[in-house]
C-alpha cells in the first residue's frame, strides 16, 4: 500500500465519519433543541404539546400544593404576564417565591405548563441568564434582584 | 501579615516564571547551556513560592481569618476542618491558586526527574509550562486575588455554599484539575516538539505516562463528580449532560484518544502530526473546561462561580493559546516527517478509527454544548440542548467505537490478519448475543436498544478477557507456562485489559440505569409505603436533627422485600443555617445490582411528607467500572517500559533530524522518572 493509498483512504473514512456525524447533529437539533420562552413569549405564540424551557420568577404568594400532596401548582412571572404551572415532584432545594426558575415541560391545551423538570440555580444570589434577560425585556429588571432576594427561613411555600 | 507574605509570595511566582519563561527559550534557541540549566532551579523556585502562597491562603481558611474578603465570602468559623480546608478551592480565586499549584508541581517534576530528557526539549518543555503559569499566575493577581482584605472585617463569614460542604466535592475540584493540568505536560511536550521540529518515539515515551496520569486523575474526578451529582441534587441522576459536565468530559474522550495515538507514534513512529494536534487540543478544552463555565458564558445548573467581569481576561487567554499553539502548529506541522506505512486491517488504522470516532464524539459534544452560544449571538434565539440531543449523537458514535474496541487489541501491527482474528472472538460474539438475548427475555418490555447495550458491553468484556488469555495461552499450554506469560507480560498490557474490562463495566452501568430506572413519588403519612420494584419502602415518619453549621429533616424508611427487612434509609433535608439554604441529602442502600435510592421532600403541615424513591439499576456499576478503568491506567503507568527504559530495539529509531540518534536513545531513558515522578504526584 502506497502512502497515497493510505492518504485516500484516511480520508475517506474521516470525511464518512464526519458526514454522518453532521447529519445526527443536524437531525439532532432540529428534534431536540428546546427553546426557551418568558411568559410573555409564551401566551403571545403558545405552541402546544412541544418541550420548551418557561423561565421567570416564582409570582409571590402563588404556590399552592394540589390535593395528592404530591403535586404542586404555581405561577411563573416576568411581572408582566403570567403562567400557571404544575410539577409533580420534589422541588429544587433553591425553589422560592420571587426566586428565578426555570422550567422544563410543555404548554398544555388548558393553559397551563406542565412542568416535567423544575431547575432553580444552585446559588441563592443567582438569577438565571434567561430570566434576568426575560425580566430586562418586560422592563421589570431590578438589578438588586439578581443579587441577593429576600429569602426568609426556609422560603416561603410548602412549611404552610 | 501571613496572607500578605501569600501575595508577595505569589508575586515572586510570577517573576520567577517570566525569567524561566524566557532565559531558557532564549538559551535553547541559541545554544548556551547555562541559560537552559536555569530553567530548573527556576521550576523549583516556583513551586517553593506558589506551594507558601497557597498555604497562606489555607492558614487563612484554618483560622477563620475573616479580614480576607475571600474567606468571609466562602467561609464560617462553625464549619467542620475539612470544608474549611476544602473551601480554598470551594471558589474561584482559591481554585486558580490551586490550579498553579498544580502546574507547578507538574513543572517541577519535569525538572528533577527529565535529567536524561535532551536538555533543548527539557529547557523548551520546561519554558513552555512557565508561560502558562504566567497566564494563570497574571489571571490571578490582576482580576481574582485570594488574598483581597476587607475592612471593617465581619464578625463571622457568608459561609460557602453547603452544596460543596461534602467529603465527594471537597476532592472532585483537585481531582478534576490534576487531569486538567496534566494535559499541560502533553501540551508543552507538543509545543517543545514542534519548535525543535522533531517528534519520535523517546517523545511518544515522554508524553505518555504523563498524559496516563492526567487521564486517571481526570476520569477519577469525573466519576467523583457524577458520584457527588448522584447522591448530593437529589434527583436520581448521575449524568446531565450539563455544560460544566460536558467541559469536563471533552478533555477526557480527547485525551483518551491522545493516550492511544501516542501508542502509534512509540511504536510505529507514525501519526505524529496527529498526535501534537491531539495534544494541543486536549489541553486546549482543558483551558476551556476551567474557564467557560465561570466566564458565565454558559449557564449551567451546578456551577458555583460565575463572573462575566473576567469574561475578557479569559477570552484573551484562550485565543492566546489556543491560537497561538495552533499557528505555530500550522506553520511547523509539515516539517515533521511520516512515518511507518501501514494497511488498512491493522492496529494503526484500528487506533486511528479510535481517535476519529473519540474525536467526532467529542465533536459533537462541543456543538450541543456551544451550540445555545451560537445561536442566540446569530438569531438571537435563547435555547437549550438537553439530554436528548446528547443521546442521539453520542450514543451512535459510541457504539462503533466500543464495538471495534474489542476488535482492536487483536490486529497486529502493519497487516492484520482480519479473518483470524474474527474467528478467535466467535466466542465473544456468541456470547453477546446470548447477553442481549437474555436481557430482552428477563426484563420483559424493556427497550430493545437496553439489550443490544447490555450486548455490546458483554461483547467488549468477553473479547477483552479472550485477547488477554491468548496472550497468556490459558487453556492451550500447561498452566506453569501461562503463569510465565502472565508475568511475563508488559503492564501496560494488563492496563489495557484492565481499562477496557473496566469500560465495559461502565457501558453495563449506564445501559442499565439509563433503560430500567424506577421511580415514585407519593405523598406519604408516617405507616404508610411506597411498593418499588419489588421492594417495600415503609416510611416511619421524619424528625429534626441538628448537625455542627445545619438542622435538618430526617425521614425513617424500613426497606424490606417479600417480608424480609433488607435496610433502614434516612434521608435528610438540611437547612444550612449561616446561608438558609436548603439541601437534600439521599439516603441509599446498594445491593451491588442496584441501588435503593430515597429523598425526603417538604412536608405538607399536615403530618405528611413528599417522599420521591428511585430505583437505580446497576448504578453501582458504573463507580465500579471508573475505578477498574483507573486501576488500568495505574497498572499500565508501573509498566518498565514506562519507568525504567526503553526494549532493545531492532533498529535505531528514525529520526527525521536534529541532533543525530545518540540524542534520541537517550531520550528513551527518562521515562524512569516520568512515572516515578508521577506516583510521586499521585500518591
Amino acid at each position: 500500500m502506497t502512502r497515497k493509498n493510505r492518504r485516500l483512504y484516511l480520508i475517506i473514512t474521516g470525511l464518512v465519519l464526519l458526514g454522518s456525524a453532521a447529519a445526527l447533529v443536524l437531525t439532532a437539533l432540529s428534534d431536540y433543541v428546546t427553546l426557551f420562552q418568558s411568559p410573555t413569549e409564551l401566551l403571545a405564540n403558545p405552541q402546544y404539546e412541544r418541550e420548551i424551557q418557561l423561565g421567570g420568577l416564582v409570582e409571590e404568594a402563588s404556590v399552592d400544593r394540589l390535593s395528592d400532596g404530591v403535586t404542586v401548582a404555581f405561577r411563573i412571572t416576568d411581572l408582566q404576564s403570567s403562567v400557571p404551572v404544575t410539577y409533580k415532584g420534589i422541588l429544587p432545594d433553591l425553589f422560592r417565591e420571587g426566586q428565578g426558575v426555570v422550567t422544563i415541560g410543555s404548554f398544555q391545551n388548558d393553559g397551563t405548563f406542565l412542568a416535567r423538570e423544575v431547575l432553580a440555580k444552585h446559588d441563592e444570589t443567582y438569577m438565571p441568564r434567561e430570566v434576568a434577560d426575560a425580566l430586562k425585556a418586560s422592563g421589570k429588571w431590578r438589578p438588586e434582584s439578581g443579587e441577593t432576594p429576600s429569602h426568609g427561613g426556609n422560603g416561603g411555600y410548602g412549611g404552610d | 501579615m501571613i496572607a500578605e507574605l501569600g501575595h508577595f509570595a505569589l508575586i515572586l511566582a510570577l517573576i520567577v516564571a517570566l525569567v524561566q519563561g524566557i532565559l531558557p527559550m532564549i538559551g535553547a534557541a541559541r545554544g548556551y547551556p547555562g541559560w537552559m540549566a536555569m530553567a530548573k532551579p527556576a521550576a523549583l523556585f516556583q513551586l517553593l513560592f506558589v506551594t507558601l502562597s497557597f498555604a497562606a491562603l489555607t492558614h487563612a481558611y484554618v483560622v477563620s481569618d475573616f479580614t480576607l474578603l475571600n474567606v468571609v465570602q466562602n467561609s464560617h468559623s462553625a464549619k467542620p476542618m475539612l470544608y474549611k480546608i476544602s473551601g480554598v478551592w470551594g471558589n474561584h480565586e482559591g481554585s486558580m491558586l490551586l490550579w498553579i499549584l498544580i502546574l507547578a508541581l507538574f513543572g517541577s517534576a519535569v525538572a528533577l526527574f527529565g535529567n536524561n530528557l535532551p536538555a533543548t526539549l527539557k529547557a523548551r518543555v520546561l519554558g513552555i509550562q512557565a508561560w502558562i503559569a504566567i497566564g494563570f499566575l497574571a489571571f490571578s493577581l490582576f482580576t481574582s486575588n485570594p488574598f483581597e482584605r476587607i475592612f471593617p472585617a465581619p464578625i463571622n463569614g457568608q459561609d460557602l455554599n453547603p452544596l460543596l460542604q461534602d467529603p465527594g466535592l471537597a476532592f472532585h475540584p483537585p481531582m478534576l484539575y490534576l487531569g486538567y493540568v496534566g494535559f499541560s505536560m502533553a501540551f508543552s511536550f507538543a509545543i517543545a516538539a514542534l519548535i525543535e521540529g522533531r517528534v519520535d518515539a523517546a517523545w511518544a515515551r515522554w508524553v505518555r505516562p504523563w498524559t496516563l496520569l492526567a487521564w486517571c486523575f481526570l476520569t477519577g474526578g469525573i466519576a467523583l463528580g457524577s458520584w457527588w451529582a448522584y447522591y448530593e441534587l437529589g434527583w436520581g441522576g448521575w449524568w446531565f449532560w450539563d455544560p460544566v459536565e460536558n467541559v469536563s468530559f471533552m478533555p477526557w474522550l480527547l485525551g483518551t484518544a491522545l493516550l492511544h495515538s501516542a501508542i502509534v507514534v512509540e511504536k510505529r513512529n507514525s501519526l505524529k502530526v496527529w498526535t501534537i494536534l491531539l495534544a494541543i487540543l486536549t489541553f486546549s478544552l482543558s483551558l476551556i473546561g476551567t474557564f467557560i463555565v465561570r466566564s458565565g458564558l454558559l449557564t449551567s445548573v451546578h456551577a458555583f462561580a460565575t463572573d462575566p467581569e473576567r469574561g475578557l481576561f479569559i477570552l484573551l487567554l484562550l485565543c492566546l493559546t489556543i491560537g497561538g499553539s495552533l499557528i505555530l502548529f500550522a506553520w511547523r506541522a509539515p516539517a515533521l516527517k511520516a512515518g511507518g506505512l501501514f494497511s488498512p486491517i491493522s492496529r494503526e488504522s484500528g487506533l486511528i478509527m479510535n481517535n476519529l470516532l473519540l474525536a467526532t464524539a467529542c465533536g459533537t459534544v462541543f456543538l450541543g454544548t456551544l451550540y445555545p452560544l451560537f445561536a442566540e449571538a446569530i438569531s438571537g434565539e435563547k435555547l437549550s440542548v438537553g439530554p436528548p440531543f446528547f443521546n442521539a449523537t453520542f450514543g451512535p458514535i459510541m457504539a462503533p467505537l466500543i464495538f471495534l474496541t474489542a476488535i482492536g487489541p487483536f490486529l497486529s501491527w502493519k497487516r492484520a490478519d482480519l479473518k483470524g482474528v474474527l474467528q478467535r472472538l466467535w466466542l465473544a460474539g456468541g456470547l453477546a448475543i446470548g447477553a442481549a438475548l437474555l436481557t430482552h427475555y428477563l426484563i420483559v418490555g424493556g427497550p430493545v436498544l437496553a439489550a443490544l447495550g447490555m450486548g455490546l458491553a458483554a461483547w467488549l468484556f468477553v473479547a477483552t478477557l479472550t485477547e488477554w488469555c491468548g496472550r497468556i495461552r490459558l487453556g492451550r499450554a500447561p498452566l506453569s507456562e501461562s503463569w510465565q506469560r502472565l508475568k511475563g507480560l508488559p503492564r501496560s498490557a494488563h492496563g489495557m485489559t484492565i481499562a477496557h474490562s473496566g469500560l465495559a463495566i461502565v457501558l453495563a452501568g449506564v445501559v442499565g440505569a439509563s433503560a430500567w430506572k424506577q421511580e415514585a413519588v407519593e405523598n406519604l403519612k408516617p405507616g404508610e409505603s411506597i411498593e418499588l420494584a419489588g421492594y417495600s419502602y415503609l416510611f416511619e415518619g421524619a424528625r429534626p436533627v441538628t448537625g455542627p453549621n445545619y438542622d435538618a429533616e430526617r425521614g425513617f424508611f424500613k426497606v424490606s422485600k417479600d417480608g424480609e427487612a433488607i435496610t433502614d434509609l434516612s434521608p435528610e433535608r438540611r437547612i444550612y443555617r449561616v446561608q438558609g439554604m436548603d439541601t437534600t441529602e439521599a439516603a441509599i442502600h446498594t445491593t451491588g445490582l442496584a441501588d435503593l435510592y430515597a429523598v425526603i421532600g417538604q412536608s405538607d403541615g399536615q403530618g405528611g411528607w413528599t417522599v420521591r424513591i428511585f430505583y437505580e439499576p446497576l448504578v453501582p456499576w458504573l463507580w465500579l467500572g471508573s475505578l477498574v478503568m483507573i486501576l488500568g491506567g495505574v497498572v499500565s503507568l508501573t509498566d518498565r517500559r514506562l519507568r525504567v527504559g526503553a526494549p532493545v530495539r531492532r533498529r535505531p529509531a528514525r529520526l527525521s533530524h536534529g541532533p543525530g540518534p545518540g540524542k534520541g536513545t537517550k531520550g528513551t531513558l527518562p521515562a524512569k522518572g516520568s512515572a516515578g515522578g508521577g506516583h510521586r504526584v499521585g500518591a
